[in-house]
């Protein structure tokens, strides 16, 4: 097992699947951040994957173009996301319930859907997806090229989006106006911002994100749909996020973090095939807690995150 | 006719389930079945009929210990997403006290597994409680990532110390059946263990309106400030809420076992806790209701199976309404009585006509 981490090429190997099996997890936590930051708490990123790898697995079957899968399954998250912006900012509901009712209803609708559209073939087709390439020049990077641009495109489109989300946050107004409206809505409306809109865009765009999350896990990972194959990332995400401190280069670290271990208890399966393997699937998800517990500090959300803003003098 | 409408505010989960079943029937129709035979085949088969009632009510058990063990905490403001982890830990530890424990008088170890149920899932929770309680953290995402790490932990139980001697598929001894619960409808698989959530849900309705404890409950999740000014110890009330929870919910393991299944089967939970959360929510945490409403989805989802043999739609289709009903109900929490446009004329008719009534008091002078 130790050898993992002695032999060069050996590690250079864990560490590309690592950086792989986060990938999902990032761009799910990068929409969670986005959601948290207009003052939205999205539960239902899990469901919104789900539902992301479900439309890209349709898109793919009936075009057999990957790319029309990544733009189907981007759309579908959004579309799903949308559930959650009528219900939480337009009617007020709570939002964990929103969010509780999204992944519920994901986990159904996709199952529901997957056994007409592939008719009973989800488990043994194998669609076309992403595979790795590498950039030319700096995959030729000693140690770091291997691991970093020796991948699929959607990996290196994530390399593109941490920043740009960043910036956008930060550095222009509209990131001004997403984190007023998630501070102090009330102050934010005051100030000439609309509220709903700018945590419908929010909303909107965080669940395009988590449906790219869940068009990787089939574009790029497994080639086909299964039933619940999300299987929590969205929820680790949800650590991660707080983990980042509600920023997208933080998030994008912790969710490293996460596939590191991800990458860490396969390892562990195949070295002790003696064991169960359900002993290592474990530790993902243990970890995660263990983060949350063993943070420094305590975590500041946003303001407003969770509070439904109602305008006054209706 | 003011009344009345009130009235139908009140039964918005009746509306919700209709809206739900009504797109749903979309889906049947999508899924090459005509909606009203489906539906008739699946109500008739959950609830007219001697067998698919009975399985209804085996389904009803662990939906309605669930739904109990997430609308206990709900009270106190908390969301126990864990259910489904409980009820595994639940039954690990029933099933550990059927097989290992030296034989007693079959009723007494009856009632010790039940205990050893309710402390497993009642210790599984403790942690996401202890976790809110004293250190802050967000107990949605503690109990839902324990889900996995419960599921799993069960699945290597049986998968390796607890595997059944030449086993095809992981799972542990049987049980003895001094052990089995009690049927309650002759020649089925109805058990004893729906009775007795249905009477934990009477005891938690009087527990929630007849006494301090329920009172301090509801102020703690109403109003935690306001709890702690009174003298409540909050944080011990926020940790015991979602540990008691989380007992109910391992008591609905313990019975899948000692009930219906005899043995341990890793992954033998259909989505039972995340039922509980459906119903706990449909039901606005009101004990009594979460009984109703589990019957209800119980009846979904025992029905399902005879309408797919009836009509062959997939039995999917009913995990796919009850995200649907989920989300009719999550949308109808937003339309309340007193918000209404209505209840707004209501509300200025009834200013005005006390204005009017004030001024010809002041015209007609002292």
């Amino acid at each position: 097992m130790m050898d993992v981490f002695l032999d060069p090429t050996m590690l250079a190997d864990f560490l590309a699947t690592s950086l792989r099996l986060s990938v999902p997890i990032v761009f799910a936590a990068l929409g969670g951040v986005l959601a948290e930051r207009s003052g939205v708490y999205n539960i239902g990123l899990e469901g919104m994957m789900l539902a992301g790898a479900f439309g890209a697995a349709a898109g793919t079957f009936f075009t057999g173009s990957p790319f029309v899968g990544l733009v189907s399954g981007t759309l579908t998250g959004a579309m799903t996301a949308m559930i959650l912006a009528v219900l939480a900012v337009s009617l007020g509901v709570t939002q964990i319930v929103a969010g509780i009712a999204i992944n519920i209803f994901s986990i159904g609708i996709t199952a529901f859907l997957s056994r007409i559209v592939f008719s009973g073939q989800a488990n043994t087709m194998t669609l076309p997806g992403y595979k790795a390439f590498a950039l030319p020049g700096l995959a030729a990077i000693p140690i770091l090229g291997p691991i970093l641009f020796h991948q699929d495109a959607l990996v290196y489109l994530m390399y593109v989006t941490v920043p740009l989300l960043f910036l956008l946050m930060f550095r222009t107004p509209w990131g001004l106006s997403i984190r007023a409206v998630g501070e102090n809505p009330r102050a934010a409306d005051t100030a000439g911002i609309s509220v709903a809109r700018v945590r419908y865009m929010c909303v909107l765009g965080s669940g395009a994100l988590a449906g790219l999350g869940g068009c990787y896990l089939v574009l790029a990972q497994v080639y086909l749909f299964s039933e619940h194959m999300s299987a929590g990332k969205g929820f680790i995400a949800l650590a991660a996020i707080i983990l980042g401190r509600w920023n997208p280069v933080g998030a994008f670290f912790a969710c490293l973090l996460f596939g590191f271990f991800d990458a860490l208890q396969l390892r562990l399966q195949f070295a002790n095939p003696e064991v169960p393997y359900q002993a290592f699937i474990i530790l993902p998800y243990a970890v995660s807690i263990l983060a949350l517990v063993g943070l420094v500090g305590k975590p500041t959300p946003p303001g407003a995150v969770g509070i439904p803003y109602e305008r006054e003098g209706k | 006719m003011l009344g009345l409408l009130r009235a139908a505010y009140l039964l918005k989960g009746v509306w919700a389930i209709l809206a739900a079943l009504v797109v749903g029937s979309g889906l049947i129709w999508l899924g090459g079945s005509d909606p009203i035979e489906a539906y008739s085949a699946l109500f008739k088969g959950a609830f007219l009929e001697y067998h698919g009632f009975a399985t209804t009510l085996v389904k009803m058990s662990p939906i309605l210990l669930a739904g109990l063990a997430v609308a206990l905490p709900l009270r106190a403001g908390l969301f126990n997403i864990g259910a489904e982890g409980q009820i595994y830990l639940g039954a690990l530890f029933a099933t550990w006290a059927a097989l290992y424990l030296p034989e007693m008088p079959g009723w007494i170890h009856i009632v010790i597994c039940s205990i050893a149920g309710a402390i497993g899932g009642g210790l599984w929770a403790l942690i996401p409680g202890y976790l809110k309680a004293y250190h802050g953290i967000n107990e949605v995402i503690v109990t839902l990532l324990m889900n996995y790490i419960g599921i799993n932990l069960v699945s290597y139980f049986v998968s390796g110390p607890m595997l059944a001697d030449g086993a095809p598929y992981p799972y542990s001894d049987e049980i003895r059946d001094s052990l089995w619960l009690p049927h309650i409808l002759p020649r089925s698989g109805a058990h004893f263990g729906v009775v007795i959530g249905v009477l934990l849900a009477i005891v938690l309705f009087v527990i929630f309106r007849r006494t301090s404890l329920g009172l301090s409950l509801a102020t703690v999740g109403h109003n935690p400030a306001a709890a702690r000014y009174a003298g409540i110890p909050v944080k011990r009330y926020v940790m015991m809420s979602l540990a008691f929870g989380g007992a109910l919910a391992g008591l609905a393991g313990a019975y899948e076992v000692l009930g219906l299944k005899y043995r341990l089967f890793h992954m033998f939970s259909a989505g039972y806790g995340f039922d509980g959360i459906v119903v706990a929510l449909l039901a606005e945490a009101n004990p009594l209701l979460v009984t109703v409403a589990a019957l209800f989805l119980a009846g979904l989802r025992s029905g399902a199976n005879i309408m797919q043999r009836a009509v062959g739609v997939p039995t999917t289709v009913v995990e796919a309404i009850q995200g649907l009903v989920i989300i009719f109900v999550a949308a109808s929490i937003a339309f309340r009585f007193e918000k209404s446009t209505l209840a707004g004329i209501v509300r200025r008719r009834k200013a005005i006509t006390a204005a009017l009534a004030k001024e010809s008091i002041e015209e007609r002078g002292p």
